[in-house]
């Protein structure tokens, strides 16, 4: 009995998929549930499971190569002759393996005699079907060597070393762009191709948020098992004012504008992939604990790549924190259909007038980023200024004024 | 007025000469200083390496292994000869001819590539100005470059307490022309030089002792490599006295007097007519005046960065007198880098952990990349694969079986990370390793490449097999999956 393994549906917004990875190969025994390979999208990594226990019978895509929704990637025998029949992962190939591999059709190997390919890697990319234009090679000139294709088989070769050619000191160093990457770029471009993007800036004293955490952050630590942070202020603030600015939450769908009832706040968080933004569903729900611990979670989970691509998607405004790096001042491009994005900074003690006095005040910078086709100046900047008042003085959070 | 070049190059050995030749044939108006002098007074480029090091001692150790093969090993061959005598005169003269035709060929070559000759020294000045002063003239002139490369190169060290005589204490170059065969020779020191000559002169009749200060022999190359050559020398008669202290090196009359500590400590004093200290050798980095404002190192040695570049922006280093091992071929690389990288050219670093080492000994040592302590000491997991020359046909037929090749490669990946090779014709082999490491191939690439055969480069395939388990001509341990 056949099993048919394929891709699963993507979300709306993810067009295909790259296979990444096998783990496992053709006349291996595969467990249910076992992870048999991996497809990165332009958002996450998707683990593919078997859906049966069996033996991997056919490799349909070789790694490497662009897969779309629903297409067949392998097939799994359930029969319980080939599980007896199938190798355990940790025994070693078995030559009757080796040869039904090889008898197995369409997967002649692809190396154009112009191809540089070492030798025994020209007898691995043959022995797995794969295609030496698919893999990057860092040998001589760029030749691909054997452990450039063991590192494409083992699907590390998404973080391919580099080679540096220099003239004299000036070195530069040519990498492919990863899927991630890619996405960042087109979208990053499209936004500001499709928006009349605008930035206003306000600055916050941050001193009133500070002693409240200096007060009661043990005891909220203990309580909630989190640590208190910032961040949770300003998404409860944005939600108060985005209440407020319904425009703000709103985004536009061809020749309308949709408002949006409820506040999916995006929070841009960096992975060692590049920049992702997951989203707080319902933020207005949420408590200054739920806020913190999600944030973490996503954070920890980023790096990972084990975040759902329902997680990744929609959001109705989006906060970012340049400060953690060291940003005293920025303008953030937006996250579209979103029509703003709020910017935050680092703290920085800095002397201000204060009632005719100048004091020094942890102060923080902030930028909106609006698109001006829905978003006037007056609203944006009201806007940013709601937030301000509210975090330096968060009673008026709670009071609702 | 001064004379203008592109690129001075001060130094005609294997770096500064290569050097010059390649920025030439890159279009660059090049110039070139050196001293060396024959023994007619006439110039002599090509350095250490064609006057007085790698060419002469491989003549010599040519003809004196002719002269061996003629006592010991033609009878075997079922030639039969008498009345064998050793003619030094024929021999000296016969390397010196080698020499003669060798540097010829680099003043052709300079020629043929129109680079100024310039036979004198050549000191460098600041503002890329270099102060010439003709071979056997005073007054000096201002030579200006461009760029200017150092390729000046090394001397011989002296044993300290006992400067060199160049009769009875010589150095390298004196132990090239002993116009008789000395009954006891001597050596301080038992590295490449110490091995080679020494060799020469056993083969030649000598007694040789060695007298080395720090234990074990070869400390650089692999030590299975080392082993197999200690107990080749031993078996040759050669006489190494390992960690000896030496208090005393004494030029009497006609001999030389070396009082030294064995390691049971006991105190004695050996009588040589020759002694050769062969204990390496000192860069020869004071070629630029303090005004040049070149930044030397305490050991000497003049600072580079990977492009052979000096604190001095145009100024160029390479060879013995910068970092890296002291050999011909490495200098002879830098000098290309540094030419290309004058001419605007992208070139890439010489390697400097994969240049070939070579021991014209009997067997041939010749080994690059790491060694098996190397990789331990590092934690680097690897397999080895071996063949031995006694397995392999063209050796047998040579009548030359002794020693073994040896492949060390990265049990992930299955890079090849060192060969190591002891045995006939190593020296050659060995290009066919650094040709595999130079495109970072993996055993199974050598592996899957064919050899001629009989030839001895096939225990070079026969090992690359090995380290997956499969050489055909030996039996090996571990069972091919």
């Amino acid at each position: 009995m056949s099993i048919e393994v394929k891709v699963p549906t993507f979300p709306e917004s993810v067009a295909d998929g790259t296979l990444v990875a096998w783990h496992k190969k053709p006349g291996e025994a595969v467990m249910r549930d076992e992870v048999i390979a991996d497809v990165e999208t332009d958002k996450v990594v998707f683990e593919i499971p078997a859906p049966q226990d069996g033996m991997l019978e056919t490799i349909h895509v070789a790694v490497g190569a662009t897969v779309l929704s629903g297409q067949l990637l392998a097939t799994i025998n359930a029969s319980e002759g080939a599980m007896a029949k199938a190798v355990k992962p940790v025994a070693e190939t078995s030559s009757s393996a080796t040869e039904a591999q090889l008898a197995a059709p369409g997967t002649p190997p692809k190396v154009a005699d112009d191809d540089k390919v070492m030798p025994a890697a020209r007898k691995l990319i043959s022995e797995h079907g794969l295609s030496a234009a698919d893999i990057r090679g860092t040998g001589k000139d760029g030749r691909i060597l054997k452990e450039d294709v063991q590192r494409h088989i083992n699907g590390e070769g998404v973080s391919t070393v580099a080679m540096a050619v220099a003239s004299g000191a000036r070195s530069e160093k040519r990498v492919p762009m990863t899927r991630l990457r890619k996405t960042i770029a087109t979208r990053l471009v499209d936004a500001q191709h499709t928006a009349a993007i605008l930035t206003t800036f306000n600055e916050v004293n941050m001193q009133p948020v500070m002693d409240l955490r200096n007060q009661y952050k043990d005891l909220f630590e203990k309580k909630h098992g989190v640590r208190m942070g910032f961040m949770s202020f300003f998404v409860r603030a944005a939600v108060e004012a985005l209440k407020r600015f319904p425009e703000i939450n709103a985004s536009i769908d061809g020749d309308d504008i949709v408002y949006h009832g409820y506040y999916d706040v995006g929070i841009a968080v960096g992975s060692p992939r590049g920049l992702v933004v997951p989203i707080l569903r319902d933020a207005e729900d949420m408590s200054i604990a739920d806020i913190e611990s999600n944030i973490r979670d996503f954070g920890a989970r980023a790096k990972d790549g084990k975040l759902s691509i329902e997680e990744l998607t929609g959001g109705t405004f989006s906060i970012t924190n340049g400060g953690v790096f060291g940003s005293l001042l920025s303008t953030p491009i937006l996250n579209p259909p979103q029509s703003a994005i709020l910017g935050m900074h680092k703290v920085e003690d800095r002397p201000i007038a204060e009632n005719g006095q100048v004091v020094i005040r942890p102060m923080m910078y902030l930028a909106l980023s609006y698109d001006h086709r829905i978003v006037d100046g007056k609203e944006a900047v009201q806007f940013l200024v709601t937030i301000k008042e509210l975090v330096e003085d968060p009673a008026r959070i709670l009071l609702d004024i | 007025m001064s004379k203008e070049f592109d690129v001075i190059v001060i130094g005609a050995g294997p770096g500064g000469y290569v050097a010059a030749i390649r920025a030439a044939q890159l279009g660059l108006k090049t110039a070139c200083i050196d001293a060396w002098v024959d023994s007619n007074n006439k110039p002599s480029p090509g350095g250490t390496c064609l006057n007085v090091g790698c060419i002469p001692s491989k003549a010599m150790i040519e003809s004196s292994e002719m002269y061996e093969k003629a006592h010991h090993e033609l009878a075997s061959h079922g030639v039969k000869v008498s009345g064998v005598q050793l003619d030094l005169q024929t021999m000296l003269a016969r390397k010196n001819q080698v020499v003669k035709d060798l540097t010829s060929g680099v003043s052709a070559l300079f020629m043929a590539n129109k680079i100024t000759f310039f036979h004198g020294v050549g000191k460098l000045l600041a503002g890329k100005n270099v102060e010439f002063t003709a071979h056997g003239v005073q007054a000096a002139e201002i030579l200006s470059g461009k760029n200017i490369i150092i390729a000046t190169g090394s001397t011989p060290k002296a044993w300290p307490g006992a400067e060199f005589d160049h009769k009875l204490i010589c150095d390298s170059t004196d132990a090239l022309e002993f116009d008789e065969v000395p009954k006891r020779l001597g050596l301080i020191g038992a590295g490449v030089i110490a091995l080679e000559l020494g060799s020469v002169w056993r083969r030649l009749g000598s007694e040789v002792t060695l007298l080395k200060s720090r234990p074990g022999l070869l400390p650089d190359a692999d030590p299975d490599v080392a082993a197999e050559a200690q107990k080749q020398f031993d078996a040759q008669g050669l006489k190494f006295v390992m960690g000896a202290k030496i208090s005393k090196v004494e030029a009497k009359a006609k001999l030389v007097h070396v009082t030294y500590a064995g390691e049971n400590g006991k105190e004695q004093t050996e009588k040589f007519d020759k002694l050769i200290v062969a204990v390496g050798r000192t860069p020869n980095s004071d070629v630029a005046a303090a005004e040049a404002g070149l930044k030397v190192n305490d050991r000497g040695f003049i600072e580079v960065d990977d492009y052979c570049r000096t604190n001095v922006p145009g100024v160029y280093a390479i060879g013995d007198v910068v970092r890296g091992p002291m050999l011909a071929h490495k200098a002879s690389e830098e000098g290309v880098v540094v030419a290309e990288i004058i001419a605007g050219h992208k070139a890439l670093p010489v390697d400097l952990a994969t240049v070939p080492s070579v021991i014209y000994t009997h067997p041939e040592i010749a080994w690059v990349g790491k060694n098996e302590a190397e990789l331990k000491k590092a934690g680097v997991n690897y397999n080895v694969g071996t063949f031995p020359f006694n397995a392999n046909g063209r050796a047998r037929a040579l009548g030359n079986t002794v020693g073994f090749v040896k492949i060390l490669a990265d049990a992930k990946t299955d890079r090849i990370l060192g060969v190591h090779i002891i045995g006939p014709q190593a020296s050659e082999s060995v290009a066919q390793a650094k040709i595999a490491m130079e495109f970072k191939a993996s055993a199974e690439d050598l592996a899957m490449t064919m050899f001629a055969h009989p030839t001895l480069s096939e225990a070079v395939h026969e090992a690359a097999l090995s380290v997956d388990g499969r050489a055909i001509h030996a039996v090996q341990k571990k069972k091919r999956k």
